[in-house]
Parts: C-alpha cells; sequence; structure tokens
C-alpha cells in the first residue's frame, strides 16, 4: 500500500519535515486513501442517480461534503490522539459505510415509502461520533481490563433484554422504545469480546499448565474455565430462547477462536466443534424456525416446484446470478424482488447484482484486508489481553461476513445477520465504529516505538506487571521456532518479537527495542 | 500465542476463499440457469420495460402501450380487441402471449438482433446487441374486409378467412365469439379472473377458428375431388351426363348414398356442382382412387404442418389410409376429412389463381420504431395444385354455382364470382348441429383490384337445422367480405 501512494506518503514528509527522522506513520496514505473512501462512494451515488432518473441526485454533493467532513475529522482526530495507528483501517470502514448507504438509497428508490437511508445516515453520524468519543477518551486499551465484570454483566443485561419484548420475524432481539429499534446483541458482541478477553489474558497461565490430564487432553481447572463456560452457555441459551442462530454461532465461534489463540489446546477446539455441532444438530432437527432455514438451503427452488414461488434465498441466488462477472450497474438491477430484508440480510445480493463479481469480490477482500488488519494490530502488541482483543474483533468480523455472505449466496445455511457496515441496522453499525475506533487505538499502539517514556507513562506498574507475567507465560508456552518465525513478518515500528523474550519492565532490552526501531523501514 | 493468533488468522483465508470460489461459481457457471429459472421474473421485468412496438393494419396501429409504472411496466392495449384478437393474440404479463404478438415477439419486443443497427452483422459475430426499442409489425389485412367478415359473423359462432389469391396475403382472419385480449395484460386480479372466465367458457372465444379450427369441409371439398378428378381426366365434357346412380352403394358394402339435391341421377357435373350432387362426386372421387385424391389435396395444402403466417396453422387433413368406401365419403368432405377456413380459402384462391397456390402470409414487412424496414414478405414461390386448364374449367363450374345453383346469395355485380357451398355433418351419428360452408373467389371484372378468396364456417348452434345451408347463411358473408376487399 505505502508503494502504491508514494506521493501521499511524500506529502506527509512535506509538511512535517522532522518525520524523517521518524518512521513513517502513514497518516499520509490515510488521507489519500480517505480521499478514494469518500470519493467512491459519491461517485456510486451519481451512478444510481443517472441509471434511475437520468439526473445526478440532488443530494449528490451534500452527501459527498458531508462523507468528506466526517472522514477529515475522523482523519484528524486519529492523526491527534493515534498517530501510529494502522492508515488502512479507517479508510476500509468509511469506504464500507459509504457503498452501504449508496446501496440503502439505492434500494430505497424502489421502496420510496420505506426508505432507510436516512435513518442509516443518523446511526452511521452516532458511530463516528462514538468512534471519536473512544479515540479521545481511552487512552489505552489495557484501561479496559479493569471493566471486564462489568462488561459481562452489561452484555447479559444487553442479551436478557429483548425477551421482554414482542418477537419480530421469529427472532426476538430487538428492543422498542418510542421510534427507535436497537439489536441489544450487537452491543453485547463487543463487552463480551472484553470480558473473554480479559479474562483468558489473566488465566492464561492456568489454563495452560494447570488442570488434571485425561488421556491426551488437560483438563483446565473449573475455577478458571468455570466463569468463562457459564457466561457462554448462559449467553447461547439466551440467544436459542431469542431464536437468534446467527449471533449465537457468532459467539460460541468467538469463543473457541480466544481459547485457542490463549491455550493453543487443539483438543479443545476439537471438543468444541463437536459440541456445535451436535448443538447445531439438535437445533436444526427440533427448532422449526432453523430447520425450515436449513430445509431452504438444500433446497432452494423447493418452493418454486410447489408452485408457490421463490422463496427469499431462491431471489437471492436469482439476484447473484443476474449479476455475472461484470453486473448490471448501479441502479440497474432487480434485487429489490427479494422483498423483506433486502436492505438488510440480502444487502450483499444487491451487491452481487449490480456489481458484479468483480465488486463482490472487492467486497470481500475489502471485509479480507480489515480483518488481517485486525489480526496484524493483535500481533503486534506485547499484552496478552490486547492481542486477544483484537483477535476477537478480527474474528467476529470474519465470522459475521462468512455466516452472512455464505448464507445469502447458498455456501451455508442462512442466519440473519448484518453485514458489517454495508447493511441496515443502527446497532451494528454503531457497534462496527466502535470497534473500528478499539482497532485504530490498538494498532496505534501496537505500532508506536518504544520508548522509555512510553513504558513508564503508558503503563501503570500493576498492567506492566501482569504484562511481563503474560510474556514470561507465552515464552514458556510457546516454542522458540515462534520467535523466529515471528521476527520475519512485522514490518511495522513496532519489534514485539524482539522485545517478548524479556519482561518488559527489565532495563536490558531497551537498546535492542530502540535499535529495531531505527531498522525498520 | 502469537503463534496461535497466526493460526487462527490463517484459518480466516478458507471461508474467504470459500466464498470467492461460491460467489464464482454462482455468478458465472450457474447465471445461465439462474436466469432461465421461470420463477425468475427479471426476464419478464426487462421485458415490459419499455413500450412494445405496434401492430398495424393498413398503416393504422392496432394496439398501443400504456405506462403503469409497476415492476412489469408497460402493458398492452388494443384499439379494437375483439375484431383483431384472432390476428393479434393477447400480450399478457401474467399468461405470456399468442398469435402475432407471440410469432413476431423478437420484433415487437426489441429483441430481433435486426433491429438493431448493424445488429444482423454483430449477431453473426456472435454479439448480442441487446434490445431495441419495439418494432412495428405492418399486417397485410384489409381493414375493410375484416370489419365485414365480423360484422356478417355477428353474434353466430364462426370464422372467415380470406386472401388475395394471387400474392397470398391474408386479407381477413376472423374467429367468433371474439374477446378483448386487453383484459389479459397486466398482473392484477382481474386479469386471473379473465382468464379464468375465458378459460371456462364452452364458446372458446380464445380459441382462433379461422387458423386453428378444423371442420369438415363438407360439399366444399368437391373443389378438391372435381380438380383431381378433371386433372386425371376422368370428365372431358362438364356437360355430358356422368354415368352416376342415385342413390349410390358404397363400394365394399351395403351402404346407400343419397342427395339433399334433386335430379342427380346421371347429373352433368356442371349440375352436380351447382346443385351439390353427393352420389356424383363419391363416385369420382373413388373413380379417380385415393393416390391422385391424396396428391392433389396436398398440393391445395392438407397435410401440411409446417405452415406458419407466421403463427402456426393447424394442419388441415386428408387421410392416405381409406378403403374405397371411406374415400366415397372422403371424397366428399365427410369421414375423417378435416380443414381450416383458411385452407378452403386457399382451395377457392387456387381455382382464381389457374391453379397456382400461394402459401398464405399475414406480415407484410417489419420496420424499426423509427420506420427503417427490417424485412418485407416476398411471398414463397406457388405450388400447382391443378394445371390452369383444370383451374379454367373449375371456375368455370363455381361460376354456375353462384349464378344459377345454390350459392346465388354471393353473386356481386360487376365481378366474376365462383363459389362452393357446403353442410357439414358432425358429431356421433351425424346427430351435431351441421357446419354452413362457403368458399368463393371474385375477381372484378373492370380488372381493377386483386382477386380476393374467401372461405366462411358458421357453426350456428341456434339456428333451425333446416335453414342452415351454406347458402343461406355462410353465402352472405363471403359476399361482404369480398365485396369489401374488391372495393366496393
Amino acid at each position: 500500500m505505502l508503494a502504491t501512494f508514494p506521493g501521499m506518503t511524500g506529502t506527509t514528509a512535506g509538511a512535517a519535515p522532522e518525520a524523517t527522522r521518524r518512521p513513517p506513520r502513514g497518516r499520509g496514505t490515510e488521507l489519500g486513501l480517505l480521499v478514494l473512501a469518500v470519493l467512491l462512494p459519491v461517485y456510486g451515488y451519481c451512478a444510481v442517480g443517472l441509471a434511475k432518473n437520468g439526473t445526478l441526485p440532488p443530494g449528490a454533493a451534500g452527501h459527498g461534503a458531508g462523507l468528506g467532513a466526517f472522514a477529515l475529522l475522523a482523519h484528524l482526530v486519529v492523526r491527534r490522539r493515534a498517530p501510529y495507528a494502522d492508515p488502512l483501517l479507517l479508510p476500509i470502514a468509511v469506504l464500507l459505510n459509504g457503498l452501504g448507504l449508496v446501496l440503502l438509497f439505492r434500494l430505497d428508490l424502489e421502496t420510496p415509502e420505506h426508505r432507510a437511508a436516512p435513518a442509516q445516515l443518523v446511526w452511521s453520524t452516532v458511530g463516528i461520533v462514538l468512534f471519536l468519543a473512544v479515540l479521545l477518551l481511552l487512552r489505552d486499551h489495557r484501561v479496559l481490563r479493569r471493566y471486564a465484570h462489568l462488561s459481562v454483566c452489561a452484555a447479559l443485561a444487553l442479551m436478557l433484554a429483548p425477551v421482554f419484548f414482542p418477537a419480530v420475524n421469529g427472532a426476538r432481539i430487538w428492543i422498542r422504545a418510542g421510534g427507535l429499534s436497537l439489536q441489544p446483541g450487537e452491543f453485547a458482541k463487543v463487552l463480551l469480546a472484553v470480558f473473554f478477553a480479559a479474562h483468558l489474558a489473566a488465566g492464561q497461565q492456568a489454563l495452560v499448565h494447570t488442570g488434571r490430564r485425561l488421556g491426551p487432553l488437560r483438563l483446565p481447572t473449573g475455577r478458571v474455565l468455570g466463569p468463562v463456560l457459564t457466561v457462554w452457555l448462559l449467553s447461547v441459551t439466551v440467544l436459542v430462547l431469542e431464536r437468534d442462530l446467527g449471533t449465537s454461532l457468532l459467539f460460541f465461534g468467538l469463543f473457541v477462536v480466544l481459547l485457542y489463540a490463549a491455550t493453543g489446546r487443539i483438543g479443545w477446539i476439537a471438543a468444541g466443534l463437536l459440541l456445535a455441532s451436535a448443538g447445531a444438530w439438535l437445533v436444526g432437527r427440533y427448532e422449526p424456525h432453523v430447520h425450515a432455514r436449513i430445509t431452504e438451503w438444500l433446497h432452494p427452488f423447493a418452493s418454486i416446484e410447489a408452485g408457490e414461488g421463490p422463496g427469499q434465498l431462491a431471489q437471492s441466488l436469482f439476484a447473484f446470478g443476474a449479476g455475472g462477472a461484470t453486473g448490471t450497474g448501479l441502479g440497474l438491477g432487480h434485487s429489490v424482488l427479494i422483498g423483506f430484508a433486502a436492505k438488510s440480510d440480502f444487502i450483499l445480493a444487491t451487491a452481487g447484482e449490480e456489481l458484479g463479481l468483480a465488486g463482490l469480490s472487492a467486497l470481500l477482500l475489502l471485509y479480507a484486508l480489515l480483518v488481517e488488519r485486525a489480526y496484524r494490530a493483535g500481533l503486534g502488541l506485547r499484552d496478552a489481553f490486547g492481542r486477544l482483543l483484537a483477535t476477537a474483533f478480527a474474528a467476529v468480523l470474519a465470522l459475521q461476513v462468512f455466516v452472512i455472505a455464505g448464507g445469502v449466496t447458498g455456501l451455508i445455511p442462512l442466519t440473519g445477520m448484518p453485514m458489517p457496515f454495508l447493511a441496515q441496522g443502527g446497532s451494528s453499525v454503531v457497534t462496527n465504529w466502535v470497534i473500528v475506533a478499539l482497532l485504530i487505538r490498538m494498532s496505534d499502539s501496537a505500532r508506536r516505538p518504544r520508548t522509555a517514556a512510553d513504558t513508564t507513562t503508558g503503563t501503570t506498574a500493576d498492567t506492566a506487571a501482569e504484562t511481563a507475567a503474560d510474556t514470561a507465560a507465552e515464552t514458556a508456552a510457546d516454542a522458540t521456532a515462534d520467535t523466529t518465525a515471528a521476527g520475519n513478518t512485522a514490518p511495522g515500528p513496532a519489534p514485539a518479537t524482539t522485545a517478548k523474550g524479556t519482561p518488559e519492565a527489565a532495563p536490558a532490552p531497551r537498546p535492542l527495542a530502540a535499535h529495531a526501531e531505527q531498522d525498520a523501514p | 500465542m502469537t503463534r496461535y493468533i497466526r493460526r487462527v488468522a490463517l484459518c480466516c483465508l478458507l471461508p474467504l476463499l470459500a466464498l470467492l470460489v461460491n460467489a464464482g461459481r454462482l455468478q458465472l457457471v450457474e447465471a445461465g440457469s439462474l436466469e432461465a429459472n421461470s420463477a425468475n421474473r427479471r426476464a419478464g421485468i426487462e421485458r415490459y420495460q419499455q413500450p412494445r412496438g405496434e401492430i398495424l393494419v393498413a398503416g393504422r396501429g392496432i394496439t398501443g402501450s400504456k405506462d403503469t409504472g409497476e415492476n412489469l411496466r408497460y402493458e398492452r392495449t388494443y384499439r379494437e380487441g375483439p375484431l383483431y384478437a384472432p390476428v393479434t393474440g393477447f400480450d399478457s404479463q401474467t399468461y405470456g402471449s399468442s398469435l402475432l404478438e407471440s410469432a413476431e415477439d423478437a420484433v415487437l419486443s426489441g429483441t430481433d438482433p435486426a433491429l438493431a443497427p448493424f445488429g444482423s452483422l454483430a449477431a453473426l459475430a456472435g454479439a448480442d446487441p441487446g434490445r431495441s426499442p419495439g418494432g412495428r409489425v405492418f399486417t397485410t389485412l384489409d381493414p375493410a374486409a375484416q370489419r365485414a367478415a365480423f360484422e356478417g359473423l355477428g353474434d353466430r359462432k364462426g370464422a372467415v378467412a380470406a386472401l388475395d389469391p394471387s400474392t397470398g396475403r391474408v386479407l381477413a382472419l376472423v374467429s367468433t365469439p371474439s374477446y378483448d385480449p386487453g383484459v389479459l395484460s397486466g398482473t392484477s386480479a382481474s386479469v386471473g379472473r379473465s382468464w379464468k372466465r375465458l378459460e371456462a367458457d364452452r364458446d372458446q372465444p380464445m380459441l382462433n377458428r379461422a387458423v386453428r379450427g378444423t371442420y369438415p369441409p363438407g360439399s366444399t371439398f368437391k373443389v378438391v375431388t372435381a380438380a383431381a378428378a378433371l386433372d386425371a381426366g376422368l370428365v372431358r365434357d362438364l356437360d355430358a351426363p356422368t354415368r352416376s346412380p342415385d342413390p349410390y352403394r358404397l363400394p365394399g358394402t351395403d351402404r346407400l348414398l343419397g342427395n339433399e339435391a334433386r335430379g342427380c341421377r346421371n347429373a352433368s357435373l356442371r349440375y352436380a356442382f351447382a346443385w351439390s350432387c353427393n352420389t356424383v362426386f363419391a363416385r369420382l372421387g373413388v373413380r379417380t382412387g385415393l393416390p391422385a385424391m391424396s396428391r392433389t389435396a396436398g398440393h391445395f395444402g392438407f397435410d401440411d404442418a409446417s405452415l406458419r403466417i407466421p403463427f402456426p396453422v393447424a394442419p388441415s387433413t386428408f387421410d392416405t389410409g381409406m378403403d374405397r368406401a371411406q374415400l366415397a365419403m372422403s371424397a366428399i368432405g365427410q369421414f375423417d376429412t378435416r380443414a381450416t377456413p383458411l385452407q378452403m380459402a386457399m382451395v377457392a384462391g387456387a381455382v382464381a389463381a389457374g391453379g397456382a397456390v400461394k402459401p398464405p402470409y399475414l406480415v407484410d414487412k417489419v420496420t424499426t420504431g423509427e420506420g427503417r424496414t427490417v424485412r418485407r414478405t416476398a411471398g414463397a414461390r406457388a405450388r400447382q395444385a391443378m394445371t390452369p386448364a383444370t383451374a379454367r374449367r373449375l371456375a368455370e363450374l363455381m361460376t354456375t354455382a353462384v349464378e344459377e345453383g345454390s350459392g346465388r346469395k354471393a353473386r356481386i355485380p360487376g365481378a366474376t364470382v365462383g363459389g362452393k357451398t357446403g353442410t357439414a355433418q358432425h358429431g356421433v351419428a351425424n346427430s351435431g348441429t351441421p357446419y354452413a360452408w362457403f368458399v368463393s373467389w371474385a375477381q372484378s371484372e373492370a380488372g381493377d383490384a386483386p382477386p380476393v378468396a374467401v372461405a366462411v364456417v358458421v357453426e350456428d348452434a341456434a339456428a333451425d337445422r333446416a335453414e342452415i345451408s351454406g347458402g343461406g347463411s355462410a353465402a352472405p358473408i363471403a359476399r361482404a367480405v369480398m365485396e369489401a376487399a374488391l372495393g366496393r
């Protein structure tokens, strides 16, 4: 990416002459990419207007200006408060959010009485405001681990709340108050990730090294695994009660991934997958709502043969098929035939039809890039909590994209879930902006050059001690090969692997770290 | 921990790959079959996205398009629906299309590559030039003849086909009772109700009797029998008495065939034709023999399932595997001989055109929406059904039948008119109400108009059985149509 925009990195250097001595922070790249990320949706708006009405939509300029203003504001805040953050995160988020608004604007033209774009615009604004708030208020992600128990209580409360509200389309996942409807499960995603990461990071050593052996398996002590399992079971039970299988799957996946990342115990993953398969089989067999979804997945065209017309999945497949390689062009497809949920769960079908395989692949790769940057942020961090949290967000995004994209393309049974940033849904957009903000915060500390001042002021005594314990435990757990393997990645200025061998609190490695900084490209 | 996170990250590549491969399968490999799925409404949406091209009669459009602003946007309208329904057919968002709307759909809906500039070249090169604005289809119909036929039939059940035998241009194509095809345009509930009502109607208003109804031709088939006999040289003098008994015993059976007319014993061919003596023609058919009879019938167009005008015409049939008694009955248009009104108009027309049968056609030319002619029907090569000499003598017989015989109601001052009446028995043991037939041709004596040939069939269930006769019910309609076609 840096090679692609040499001029942009150059402008940073020109604007700040002292930058020549500092490692590149990528803020110029970010700005350049942001311009693209704003222009592309504006272009999309114009294409929709021209295709549908033959004129440029009257709001195009205002829309572009608004999106641009927000992007610029976000960029300035990132530049000031997270100067070393990964330059790809913000542009990807802006681009996906902008494209989502274009798709909703386009679909609104087919259903003028039910417009989704204006509300989505408001929610996007709320999301960006929260994004700014997180960056301004949260100076260090490690602060979050103090609120692990508060998080889990809040998460459970949020997940329980919809039980007291009427079910919508078979799923009890909504809270309705006034004209607003919220999906608290979305917010719970972030809170649960924080809790899992904090708890697993704290108990990592115990998880790996204590417990009874049972054949090839090493059973963890109940004290360590107990709370996690309980919380997980509770959340899954609540979700099955609420019939929101997608989110349930997401939490389960998140839990398994984090457990593996924290312990490396493949046996537990196998056990988890086995449990999940058994659960899925049971639910698929005895829960009519889910059973219907599985039947539809296996035979998407059965309803046509039965003379009842095409179902939603069949309509979605038709839409993808109509797109072909290059798509019909924005505004020229008929994905609105999907009907209900065309703007939320099935938004990808519109992208597939009007942007074609090319556009769809580009979108999927954008998500892949976002996930990759999240993992990279995690790998660059030195504290176990941060690593696990970044991994959690990466896994949540990846799982969510896979579950919903796979669902609407007939790869796996369909479970209702919003496509991050693209789909209609305020809770989802807001949550995703918060996740991006946290990722930016974490990538900032991952890529920040480590100086003596940084270590002493940035971390409190207790967290430093914890980190030291984490890394020590990890070094013991990981093979030495890990260190060498990690050494040849990390192109950024964060020499995590070099610093890893010894506790951070010790003064000895600091010159080493400083040396690595100067070597960084 | 780094190693495990790295592994988790690598594991994420697998679903990404699966998603991309699945998207490729869906959008590249299966796109065609998904598009072709009958439940996929995209083809319909695209098809109705633009106004449909017009169908014209004598340069005036008889169809239109209404913008509903709905998903299947433009709906078909018809200016004089019932009058032209047997020609246009319908074009429905719900039930597809029929007749000309179906046969010329590529032009009307704009998918015909020839409509696009250099479209034919593009199509040759294998490229799809895409959808053009709907083209215009000019028919060969004569609006006056069409209206005369429609009003002549009135509320009786029947059909009329008229054509110009010198070219094959179809001048009138009417079937009654008719219907307004416009009621089938669109997707509303009333469309479904109309369809059900039309389908359930015992009079079958959507059946185009002129080209899809096959009737026993009765005595009008005697034109074919006479042509075969004259060509075979069995009769040299039209006025010489034939040695025909009355009643005639069907060969190989004990069944006796009688006559409605008088004076048929040993009647001359001229008399037998003018007054429709069954005995004379049954015997003549047997003497001509099955091979010659079926050959002549085939030349007239019987047993030809490939005729398109451009929509398909039901084949008229003349059985080729009969014994002599069956042949005798077939020679007078009974047994399992069947003919469409259009086929019988072709028979009459061949007599007027010196024995040549020009395949009929309904579409004169096709132009783009702006008027560039895309193709013009040249008319296929004529087929000789009988020698010109036979045609001349047959014309004489038919003229006599109109001037002195059973077809007097078809006479037109200032025109030479030849005709043949028919009353066809049908049903189990001939219990059904007979069909009244009249086939005829007319030529202006002044030579100022092309000739016209007409076939009229009236299945009049309401009338008294005795009243049904080709000469009584059908001939006046034929006259009105011929007068209109000759411009009188």
